[in-house]
């Protein structure tokens, strides 16, 4: 004689008959493709933005989630790739994301006044498909407003671009996706960096090379990256410093200091590695 | 006349049905269908006459309809070949020689005359005979698909009547008198007779009646200009209902699109709106320079890739139409279409997928009724030194097709680790105001916050477009500032946060003020 449980289980797998395929049956997730974002260290570190996945990057402001998202685009458009840009706030540059590299006319960009148009676009592409990359700039956006985002947004989402080979890359000042992100990092302001030593304003004249902005100092970290949880047990945490560079066009990053753990025996893990 | 108001109407075809003419209250019928005839109404009775008989539709006779009527005609015909001969409102004439290479016989031409002509709603006879004048002949006496062998024309049109001949008043009535009812009889007459009563144009039917008049082909040349156009009875306002009748316009362009193996590149649509609004005049703004008549509307909606799809058109239209809905009732639709060859290539094998076009126009278009017309596309950098200077352009998907794999292997190869630091722009530029120090920032103040300038590079003067007015004139300053105020500042509905870091502030002389450009992020 079935036990209660089974029973009920037959009963709902019954109602649910021709709705929903196995019901109590583990979804099989296939591994993520992934590809570069173009900039080196933030590769090796995440071993690439992950295809069929949400990525998360954070930071306050001037901490180069811009760079990266550029970046990330230069690489996609390149490589002949359709891609998407929702920006949120309007703040885009494309004089700028051309000097990167980035290929416009192999780029949609969609120039929102709110948040509320920016789901409801960036909805719209992903069921679209087609694209190599969409990317929704949330930086300029207040974290209040973002917060308010229910998450089920996030989820929905995040179904839609599954098994597809789109990357779905979201910008922002805080993490919001939470667990329906398949790679976040977290960037953060130190410095900025000038060609003088002094900034004394007498010392130094005018249109002076010595007070060129040569650049700023980011540290970056990665947060969660589903990729290397289920590529092993072993993975690495790993702190980057990047430097984004004003006139001298560089963008260098340097991998400063490596810590090892196992995802398995410290789920704990400070910032949230190793969560669902 | 009876055909162009089936073609726009279908259902007609089911009923007795009569078009009237003419200035109420003197209108009259002027053409009937055969359940019409039937039922015992006449052309020339008033609309009051008309209006007795039961189950009888009245339709005011249309000359726009009438005109796409004869335009699809002419498009069934050149589908087949392009020697054709424009012979009237409801006759053309084909010159098939050598076609019989392509198609099996000439009765396989009639067939497929037959069928274009069904897609594009017409319903047509089809008769091919060695001489136009027999054809032609053949073509009025008989329905459905005539095919007549050489030096058998007479043979097949003694039954018919004299009528088909198309005779004058007077003629009709002599040969009447006569007994002369078909053309057999009237062909059995001796000709120099026939000449001394009736003249030149006895010989000219005698010839007619027997199949033996031979003229050359007057060719027309091929037309590629394709529009539908409908007079509605009473304005629309409503977007369903107008989206039904711009569906069967459309369905119609295409089915004339495909006979000619074309596809449309580009869909203008055209309401002609109420006379109660006569007095708007619109100015589009993306042709500023073109101003529309009084009562006018018109929306272009270029696609990236042709297409003959009617409903995606439809839906790209009707996504136009509610962003930018016509001020007034409809009285007239006009839709034409810019014809160009359909896209008929496959993508390489290793070039990365992009966005079907035909649903990518679709799902712009959706967004753009989200968020606007002019901002969704591609943007492009104009060639300038003005700052925040581009232009928005249609995403290019066209181009995209065409590119190949070696293409995007080099471009692959061009991809390293040195980009530049991006910069994140505020539209507008918010107003700021600086403290100068021996003439370099020392604090600045915006968004309600005060910052203290850390490090500053400028000034970097640009200045432009004198000639114009909308000139520029600009101090612009890098700054790295370090607020007060280091929390956040912003409201719900604010964009725009402040926080330390790296800032773009210039100084617009002619506003004669300071403003933040944007932020390095």
């Amino acid at each position: 004689m079935p036990s209660r449980a089974t029973a009920l289980r037959l009963l709902v797998e019954s109602a649910l008959t021709g709705r929903v395929t196995s019901p109590f049956d583990d979804r099989v997730r296939q591994a993520l493709e992934t590809a570069p974002s173009a900039v080196v260290p933030v590769d090796l570190l995440t071993g690439g933005l992950p295809r069929g996945g949400l990525t998360e990057i954070y930071g306050p402001p001037c901490s180069g989630r811009t760079s990266l998202l550029i970046s990330a685009l230069a690489a996609r458009t390149a490589a002949g790739e359709a891609s998407a840009l929702v920006d949120a706030s309007d703040s885009f540059d494309p004089a700028s994301a051309e000097t990167a590299g980035v290929q416009l006319q192999r780029l949609l960009w969609v120039r929102c006044r709110n948040i509320d148009q920016a789901f409801r676009s960036v909805d719209l592409l992903i069921q679209g498909g087609g694209f190599g990359m969409i990317a929704l700039d949330l930086a300029g956006i207040p974290p209040q407003v973002v917060r308010y985002v229910p998450l089920q947004v996030w989820f929905r989402l995040r179904r839609t671009v599954e098994n597809t080979p789109t990357i779905f890359l979201v910008i922002g000042q805080e993490s919001n996706a939470k667990t329906c992100a398949s790679l976040v990092l977290r960037l953060e302001a130190r410095a900025a960096r000038w060609r003088q030593t002094s900034l004394n304003a007498k010392e130094v004249a005018q249109h002076a090379p010595g007070c060129l902005l040569k650049g700023g100092r980011i540290h970056a970290e990665m947060i969660r990256s589903r990729a290397k949880r289920e590529a092993g047990a072993w993975m690495r945490r790993d702190e980057i410093f990047m430097r984004a560079g004003g006139d001298s066009t560089d963008f260098e990053m340097e991998i400063a200091g490596n810590e090892w753990c196992s995802l398995r025996s410290q789920r704990d893990l400070e910032g949230g590695v190793g969560k669902r | 006349m009876v055909q162009a108001a089936a073609r726009a109407e279908p259902a007609l075809r089911e009923c007795a049905f009569a078009l009237i003419e003419g200035v109420p209250p003197l209108c009259s019928v002027t053409a009937i269908n055969e359940k019409a005839a039937l039922a015992g109404v006449a052309c020339g009775m008033t609309k009051a006459e008309a209006e007795q008989f039961v189950g009888l539709e009245i339709r005011v006779r249309s000359r726009a309809q009438e005109q796409s009527a004869h335009a699809a005609l002419l498009d069934i015909g050149w589908s087949v070949s392009p020697r054709l001969e424009d012979t009237s409102e409801d006759t053309i004439v084909l010159d098939l020689s050598g076609l019989t290479y392509l198609f099996d016989s000439e009765e396989v031409i009639g067939v497929c005359l037959a069928q274009r002509a069904s897609e594009c709603g017409l319903h047509v006879n089809v008769a091919i005979a060695e001489n136009a004048e027999a054809a032609l002949v053949a073509a009025r006496g008989f329905t459905g698909i005539t095919a007549i062998p050489g030096g058998e024309e007479s043979k097949y049109l003694k039954d018919l009547p004299v009528s088909v001949l198309l005779l004058s008043e007077e003629i009709a009535e002599t040969l009447n008198r006569w007994g002369v009812h078909t053309c057999g009889v009237l062909a059995d007459l001796p000709v120099p007779p026939l000449s001394e009563r009736l003249g030149q144009e006895g010989v000219r039917l005698h010839a007619l009646a027997g199949g033996k008049s031979e003229r050359p082909l007057h060719i027309a040349e091929p037309a590629l200009f394709f529009e539908e156009s409908m007079e509605l009875d009473d304005a629309v306002e409503e977007l369903d209902s107008l989206s039904f009748l711009l569906g069967r316009l459309l369905d119609q362009l295409c089915a004339r699109l495909a006979a000619r193996a074309l596809a449309a590149a580009a869909i203008r649509v055209r309401f002609d709106l109420e006379s109660a609004f006569e007095g708007c005049t619109e100015i589009r703004a993306d042709e500023p320079r073109r101003k529309l008549p009084p009562g006018a509307y018109e929306r272009d909606l270029r696609l990236p890739v042709p297409t003959r799809d009617s409903k995606m058109l439809l839906k790209l239209l009707r996504l136009r139409l509610q962003s930018n809905s016509p001020a007034a009732p409809v009285q007239k639709i006009a839709l034409m279409a810019e014809a160009a060859r359909p896209r008929a290539m496959q993508g390489g094998l290793f070039v990365p997928g992009f966005p079907d076009p035909e649903k990518l126009e679709l799902t712009i278009a959706r967004i753009a009724h989200v968020v606007g017309e002019g901002k969704i596309g591609s943007p492009f950098v104009a060639d300038t030194h003005r700052p925040d200077d581009f232009q928005m352009r249609q995403f290019g998907a066209v181009e995209e097709a065409g590119r190949n794999s070696e293409n995007i292997l080099l471009n692959n190869r061009q991809v390293n680790t040195k980009v530049p630091a991006s910069f994140r722009v505020f539209r507008p530029a918010i107003p700021a105001k600086l403290e100068m120090r021996a003439g370099r920032p020392k604090r600045v103040f915006f968004q309600g916050a005060r910052g203290i300038v850390r490090a500053a590079s400028g000034p970097w003067r640009t200045s432009g477009g004198w000639w114009l007015e909308d000139c520029w004139q600009h101090d612009e300053w890098d700054l790295e500032i370090d607020f007060d105020l280091l929390s956040y500042i912003g409201d719900m509905a604010g964009n725009f946060l402040v926080a330390n870091g790296l800032y773009r502030f210039y100084c617009d002389a002619l506003r004669q003020g300071w403003f933040v450009r944007g932020i390095f992020d």
